[in-house]
């Protein structure tokens, strides 16, 4: 929700959603961003599991892992569990991130 | 003071009624469509008496058993927000258990009338009358207005619910009367005919919102056209949501005026001008500000006083949030002396709720007033003209000296 700055007079009575719960993005919560390192991976696919967010997805027609950073919460997770090491987490740098 | 005009609008019925009575009366008369409650001395006799129209059909109201205060309010807020004109009543304990959902009502704007029939907080346990219940609950978002006796009580609830409803507020309301004094007493009271009662308070009107289908719809659960109520906000908006209560209580300050003063003209009373109601004060020198029934006893304190040649006055606070700070400012200027009555204790604090804030509000003046506070009847400990009138010759010994030992003294206490 970051980037918008309505006044509080302009803001829907009683916090009212103007919009659905889907064009809310969550992604930019976190603070660590995985990195991953697609010639390490293995495709075990233990990561998606175990994302809480289910923000990984194996994409069969490409044949690779999708990171979806706009529900993504930096937990960290996929890359403790990974067995091959694959994924990083990181703190991007402010510029990078705007 | 309250005014009698002679010729209001309507004939009126006298009715031998206490202050609980009253209430059922004009909530019935306000053709409320939920009633959420659960019984607490001294509020009991309002359910009671209430269920007791539902029992006879004499009401089309849904009235919901509860099976605790927690419960009643949280049933109190869904109704609301489905846009049913919603009434609960509480006291004491059973206040003390709402106040979680007491804040998610504020915030949700539904605008829900309850009366507290005001009592003394455990331990030690006391039934009896004192605005401890009330002034826990000061920082609820909801709004408060005080009566001081079972004519005003049934005037207040029938300007409680336009207050609550209007669209430039739409706020909770809390119409406090002291328990066991205006609960159980027996007053005469004047009640309006049925139809000008329900013509005065309306229909309820629902704001309109946009929803997140990008429809405009009005602001009630309703499955043909959803509506996302009580989200999780971010800390990116939360505080301008509370900046927008903030704003409605505002708004009430004046509404709550023009709705005293409509009711005047329909009914004949008028309290005040809705949110300080004086009495010969314009030209006292020394004052007492006071919440609810204690006024009475004041007013015939006054009287005697003014007989014995001492410029003696009174304000009394109708309406303590929105806190009207403009009106008490302009009314408590002119005076020596001010002894602030609170019914409530803040432990630790510096006196009572209502000398903060009253000293607060008039700290800005160029010249203001000494500001004394009294904490009195605790626990239903009775305030007679007798020991009323201690405080108008310690305020006659402040004003003759222009200064005081002590900020904070205790009225009828066994030292």
């Amino acid at each position: 929700m970051s980037g918008q700055e309505k006044s509080w007079k302009e803001l829907m009575f009683a916090a009212v959603s103007p919009k659905p719960s889907t064009d809310f993005l969550t992604g930019d919560w976190k603070t660590f961003t995985p990195i991953h390192n697609a010639e390490k991976c293995v495709s075990c696919l233990k990561c998606a599991m175990l994302c809480p967010e289910g923000a990984i997805h194996w994409k069969a027609d490409a044949g690779k892992l999708e990171f979806n950073l706009n529900y993504c919460k930096g937990c960290g997770i996929c890359a403790n569990e990974c067995p091959a090491k694959a994924i990083s987490m990181s703190i991007p740098d402010k510029e990078e991130e705007q | 003071m309250t005014v009698f005009q002679k010729q209001p609008i309507v004939k009126q019925e006298l009715l031998a009624l206490n202050g609980d009575e009253a209430v059922a009366l004009a909530v019935k008369q306000s053709n409320v469509d939920v009633v959420a409650a659960y019984p607490i001395t001294p509020q009991t006799i309002i359910v009671e008496k209430f269920s007791e129209y539902v029992a006879n059909g004499e009401v089309q109201t849904e009235y919901i058993c509860t099976e605790s205060e927690h419960s009643a309010i949280t049933a109190s807020l869904s109704a609301s927000l489905t846009g049913a004109r919603t009434f609960t009543a509480s006291a004491s304990a059973g206040l003390a258990l709402m106040h979680e959902i007491l804040f998610v009502a504020s915030g949700s704007r539904a605008p829900i009338v309850m009366v507290v029939a005001n009592r003394a907080l455990s331990a030690p346990i006391n039934i009896h009358g004192d605005h401890s219940d009330s002034m826990a609950q000061r920082d609820s978002g909801w709004l408060h207005i005080y009566v001081e006796n079972a004519q005003e009580a049934y005037d207040s609830i029938l300007q409680a619910f336009k207050i609550a409803e209007d669209l430039d507020i739409s706020l909770p309301i809390i119409v406090g009367l002291d328990g066991f004094a205006i609960s159980h007493t027996l007053e005469n009271v004047q009640v309006l005919p049925d139809e000008a009662a329900a013509q005065f308070v309306g229909e309820r009107v629902l704001p309109t919102v946009i929803t997140h289908e990008g429809k405009t719809a009005p602001f009630k659960l309703d499955p043909d056209n959803p509506v996302t109520m009580g989200p999780n906000v971010s800390p990116n908006f939360y505080f301008e949501f509370k900046r927008q209560q903030e704003e409605a209580m505002k708004n009430a300050l004046q509404k709550i005026q023009d709705i005293n003063t409509k009711y005047a003209a329909l009914s004949g009373r008028s309290y005040g001008n809705g949110l300080i109601d004086t009495y010969r004060l314009d030209d006292a020198e020394i004052a007492v500000v006071v919440i609810g029934s204690t006024a009475g006893t004041l007013k015939v304190l006054i009287d005697e006083l003014r007989g014995e040649g001492i410029k003696a006055g009174l304000l009394r606070l109708r309406t303590f949030r929105p806190f009207p700070v403009e009106q008490l400012q302009n009314a408590l200027k002119h005076l020596k002396v001010i002894a602030v009555m609170d019914k409530s204790v803040s432990f630790g604090g510096f006196g009572g709720p209502l000398f903060n804030e009253v000293r607060t509000a008039l700290f800005d003046l160029k010249q203001h007033p000494i500001v004394i506070n009294y904490l009195f009847g605790l626990g239903g400990r009775d305030s007679n003209p007798h020991n009323l009138r201690k405080i108008f010759e310690n305020l006659q010994q402040i004003a003759k000296t222009g200064q005081t030992d002590n900020a904070v003294y205790y009225l009828n206490l066994k030292e």
